[in-house]
């Protein structure tokens, strides 16, 4: 392999190959376009509400990392010129739960599709939302496997036509804000495509929230879901959510069921604070280490002895105190003992 | 709330040569395998765990879970195998140096991820602690079953770095060379434990911090702009950029060119692929590891690793007690697997007895090696205990009558 040289990247738009200066080109990788998006397609939209939120916001380019998963909407992560993941089916949200434990200062984003975080995925993105682990979940529903070809999902409304349902839908679709509230989420609103200003107005609002946010963006697949199910072309979707939708902030999320017709809630159904995995933690850290120091203080000759060392220490301690320190060498080197659990060893001889 | 200096220490598991503050004062301890194997991630400066309770790996988790809070690190028990894979696939690329740890059941779903890292080309670490199977099996008990699955297990084809330690000090050893292969090849590598090592309890070395060599990640010198993710240096290993510090780069589990994009076709998927291989195989000599004994004069070859090769040498001792010259040969490195090794030793025995928990996985590869040279004996077990001397005292005998 002999490489060419790289190319100029970060914040020169117009270094970049195929650029012609857009203001769009900072956060676009303009030498992926054109991207393989359908005609009508509502994930071009998505992502163009994502960059605008992310211009408008001021975040910080390199501390915003993309991470998605399998299917059409999980091709996002390679059009935006970020620090990118393009990850397996379903496991964005693990990955990008190591991404933002390793390093809080990112801002982590995930966006992916209905299927990759619903029904593979689903139990990543519950236990996140259990978790309030500090990151975005952008999930655009389009009600249908896509990138596979318009197979039945756990979001295609009862009675519609796929591949794999060619009779129709037999189960009954997910709610996706009422399982992300009930899960966890700190953040829950739900969009469609036509409401671009509204949904670049919650990204922002997501992108500084300190905790588990989840966007659910409701858009058309003209070419899989409305084709087979004869509902017309991208724009006959787009004036069912002018006709259809309801904006309701505050709803219960109980009430987001979205069928094949009838009203389509939107709005920002949830917005809440409570201490996020990583609040949480260091939070235990910190009292690990001061306890540690009570101790040393302690231990020292003439050192406060623990009632000396006032009514503050125990309130500092807290619970860990409790616990047992990990096993620490003596001044011999010699560990503590310990016996092995479960199966003690099986006698073998070495030399 | 993040602790002051928190994100700089993560970042300094993986640049730093040196030991962080963290890992235990020196000295002799008693420690089981596992909690060895979770002593020696943090000796390496693993300062990220994400992990699934499974027996009988799950006193490595525990032990994290004490132990990573106050050395500066994070641990996660996430929901389940596929997520503890993949977090810390996400941590290694924030700066982490990162680990998890499982048994069977859960090293069957970590496969689908363990293949995300060697495509997105990862440095991480995998314990397992093996246990007898299929399925659930016997999950408090010894096998040595999963030694294929160690090689072949995710879909694809690419080469996998796996160590077999065969006592405690071992796991806390081979932790930190897993670490620094990882590192050095900047793909994840399996530590191929077992029930019988990660329970049994012996005397371990902690040695003073100065005197372990760690492999700090190579990190890119490129500045944001001229950084592609997969330019590989000269011995076919690209460096590496952080999350977060500029350089955007976008990496995928698709088939990619050295920008990290999707190259779908016939050619790309070539040299990917060939790469991914040879970054491994080239650099074979520097990966291998294993153990001789009394292997100058031997008539008869045992070959082992693991907790079998425990076994395997009192075995070698009774069979010199009764005036056959046995020797044993303990793989330390068992993928990739030592073809010429293997194929040298054949050309000097008679026979070579390869006794394992399993029903002949790399005694195949042994016979491949040996390619005829000598005969090659498999010395199966179920599962669920150890291989008793007299029974391979008699295959020995058998083999040389």
């Amino acid at each position: 392999m002999n490489p060419e040289t790289p190319k100029k990247g970060t914040d020169g738009g117009d270094e970049l190959p195929g650029s012609d200066g857009h203001p769009m080109d900072r956060i676009l990788r303009m030498d992926r376009m054109p991207h393989i998006w359908c005609p009508g397609c509502g994930l071009g939209t998505t992502v163009s509400c994502f960059a605008l939120a992310v211009n408008e916001c001021g975040i910080d380019y390199d501390k915003l990392c993309v991470v998605s998963g399998i299917g059409c909407t999980g091709r996002a992560a390679g059009y935006l010129r970020l620090d990118g993941y393009h990850t397996t089916h379903g496991r964005a949200i693990p990955f990008a739960t190591g991404l933002h434990l390793a390093n809080p200062d990112l801002k982590v984003v995930v966006i992916s599709g209905d299927g990759d975080l619903s029904a593979i995925g689903g139990n990543h993105l519950i236990h996140a939302a259990r978790r309030n682990l500090n990151l975005v979940v952008i999930c655009v529903n389009n009600f249908i496997y896509g990138m596979t070809g318009g197979q039945v999902a756990p979001t295609t409304p009862e009675g519609m036509k796929a591949t794999t349902s060619p009779f129709g839908c037999l189960e009954h679709p997910f709610n996706l804000p009422y399982l992300a509230s009930s899960s966890g989420a700190t953040l829950v609103a739900r969009w469609t495509t036509l409401d671009v200003r509204q949904m670049v107005n919650t990204f922002k609002k997501a992108f500084m929230k300190k905790g588990f946010s989840f966007i659910e963006v409701i858009s058309p697949c003209p070419e899989l879901y409305m084709r087979r199910n004869k509902l017309g072309d991208g724009l006959a979707m787009m004036k069912r959510f002018q006709s259809d939708r309801l904006v309701k902030h505050g709803a219960d999320p109980k009430e987001a069921d979205l069928g094949a017709t009838g009203k389509i809630l939107v709005g920002e159904f949830v917005n809440l604070d409570r201490s996020t995995y990583a609040d949480a933690y260091f939070r235990m850290v910190s009292q690990l280490a001061e306890a540690k120091s009570v101790r040393k203080e302690e231990a020292k000759p003439g050192g406060k002895s623990p009632a000396q060392a006032g009514a503050k220490a125990p309130e500092a301690v807290g619970e860990p105190k409790a616990k047992p320190r990990p096993a620490e060498g003596d001044r011999e080197g010699r560990g503590p003992e310990k016996k092995a659990a479960g199966t003690p060893a099986v006698a073998t001889s070495p030399p | 709330m993040v602790s002051a200096g928190w994100v700089e220490r993560i970042k300094e598991s993986s640049s730093e040569a040196k030991v962080l503050p963290g890992i235990l004062r020196p000295g002799a301890y008693f420690f089981n395998g596992d909690e060895a194997a979770a002593e020696g991630a943090i000796a390496a400066n693993g300062r990220f765990f994400a992990a699934y309770p499974i027996t009988p790996a799950t006193e490595i988790a525990e032990r994290c879970a004490a132990r990573f809070p106050e050395c500066g690190g994070m641990f996660i028990q996430m929901e389940d195998e596929l997520a503890a894979m993949n977090c810390i696939l996400g941590a290694a690329w924030a700066g982490a140096k990162a680990l998890t740890s499982t048994s069977g059941p859960g090293f069957s779903l970590m496969m689908e991820n363990l293949g995300l890292g060697i495509m997105l080309e990862t440095p991480v670490v995998l314990a397992n602690v093996q246990r007898a199977g299929p399925s659930t099996g016997l999950p408090t008990s010894v096998g040595q079953q999963d030694m294929m699955q160690a090689r072949w297990g995710s879909h694809g084809d690419y080469e996998i770095i796996a160590l077999c330690p065969d006592s405690p000090q071992e796991c806390f050893d081979l932790m930190i060379r897993a670490f620094n292969l990882s590192e050095q090849f900047r793909t994840p590598v399996l530590l191929m434990s077992d029930e019988t090592i990660g329970h049994m309890t012996e005397k371990v070395i902690i040695p003073p911090a100065e005197e372990i060599e760690l492999v700090p990640r190579r990190y890119t010198r490129a500045a944001p702009g001229d950084y592609w993710p997969y330019v590989p240096d000269e011995d076919l290993v690209p460096p590496m950029a952080r999350a977060g510090t500029g350089y955007r780069y976008h990496v995928t589990g698709l088939t990619h060119d050295h920008r990290g994009y999707p190259d779908l076709d016939a050619e790309g998927q070539h040299q990917l692929l060939w790469r991914l291989k040879n970054k491994i195989l080239q650099n074979q000599k520097k990966i291998l590891s294993f153990e001789m004994a009394r292997m100058d004069d031997a008539e008869v070859c045992l070959l082992a690793y693991g907790c079998s090769s425990r076994v395997a040498r009192s075995v070698m001792e009774l069979a010199r007690e009764r005036g056959i010259r046995a020797g044993l040969l303990r793989l330390i490195t068992v993928w990739p697997f030592p073809d010429d090794l293997v194929r040298d030793v054949a050309g000097r025995v008679k026979a070579i007895i390869v006794p394992e928990i399993n029903l002949g996985q790399i005694v195949r590869e042994v016979e491949r090696a040996a390619r005829g040279r000598t005969k090659v004996v498999s010395v199966p077990h179920a599962g669920g205990g150890l291989h008793t001397e007299p029974a391979v005292l008699q295959v020995i005998e058998e083999a040389l009558r």
